[in-house]
């Protein structure tokens, strides 16, 4: 198979169209699996009760607004080094589903620290570090919108993507490096995840769904994108009209 | 876990502000970003078959 091909707009474009109601789909089994294995197998938590069951949208959303990140950050740095047209298109197309995912990862778990901690907020290294990595997309998403060009907003945002990266550690290794309130790491690559195996089957189900359905989402952005910076283009103005 | 009943389920063990507060949010976003989505693409193809038309001289 000849990638090159889909690294065109014009090419990639119906591709990604055929693509998106497939891991939508994916997504919707996964997260029905998930939510069922999460609710109804999963065992109460001796310490927690109940309210540790937003684990299974908490870890998964936190994982995805660092993996996003990397990956909107791979793409933009592939722009900036080779001028790629789609490799821009992609980043600012996986922005803001990376910046939902990231407030997700806080906003759950301010309803998960309240009751576990005793507040909503704390303004410890990870919860920081999170924060940050949310004004990171924004900071991303206003440059780029607040550029006219697209491919000098495409370079624009690639530095600050890029110089952004070095937060993704910080984020990850923040409860090793600091005292922080926010637990470490329950499943690392390592040791042997510290949670029972139904609690981890269903927080691994629910990521997979999660991450099926960024890749949808951010297909379904990148096509909007595509169509919008390529309107002059024959093929777009094709498409615009409709099947003949 | 079996729930011994939707009262119960909802309940969650009396977090359920909690988890609910957070499952409701989670999935209403994710629905409101699949809205806008749908959306942005009915709204740019409806821009773009209205230059296309002005652009050949028609309507």
């Amino acid at each position: 198979m000849n990638w090159f091909k889909y690294s065109s707009p014009q090419t990639f474009f119906p591709l990604a169209g055929k693509l998106v109601p497939w891991f939508g789909a994916l997504a919707l089994v996964a997260c029905a699996a998930g939510l069922y294995i999460g609710f109804f197998r999963a065992p109460t938590d001796a310490q927690q009760g109940e309210a540790y069951r937003i684990i299974f949208i908490h870890v998964p959303a936190a994982w995805m607004s660092m993996f996003l990140y990397l990956v909107m950050a791979f793409w933009a740095g592939l722009g900036l080094g080779f001028n790629t047209r789609l490799s821009g298109m992609m980043a600012s197309a996986i922005a803001p589903t990376g910046a939902l995912f990231t407030f997700l990862a806080l906003w759950t778990g301010s309803f998960w620290g309240k009751p576990t901690w005793g507040t909503w907020w704390v303004w410890d290294a990870r919860l920081t570090s999170e924060l940050i990595l949310l004004f990171l997309y924004f900071g991303f998403m206003a440059l780029q919108a607040a550029i006219d060009d697209p491919r000098r907003a495409d370079k624009a945002g690639a530095v600050l993507a890029l110089v952004g990266v070095v937060n993704i550690p910080i984020i990850y290794f923040s409860v090793k490096w600091w005292n922080t309130l926010h637990q470490g790491a329950s499943v690392s690559l390592t040791k042997a995840p510290t949670m029972a195996a139904t609690m981890l089957t269903g927080m691994v189900v629910m990521a997979f769904g999660f991450w099926f359905y960024s890749i949808a989402a951010v297909l379904m952005r990148a096509r909007c994108i595509m169509l919008e910076r390529e309107r002059a283009s024959e093929w777009v103005v094709e498409y615009a009209k409709g099947p003949a | 876990m079996s729930w011994g009943s939707w009262s119960e389920f909802s309940a969650m063990g009396g977090y359920g502000f909690y988890v609910w507060g957070s499952y409701l949010v989670t999935f209403g976003l994710v629905a409101a970003e699949i809205a806008l989505l749908a959306l942005r693409k009915r709204s740019t193809l409806a821009r773009l078959r209205l230059h296309g038309s002005a652009a050949r001289g028609e309507r």
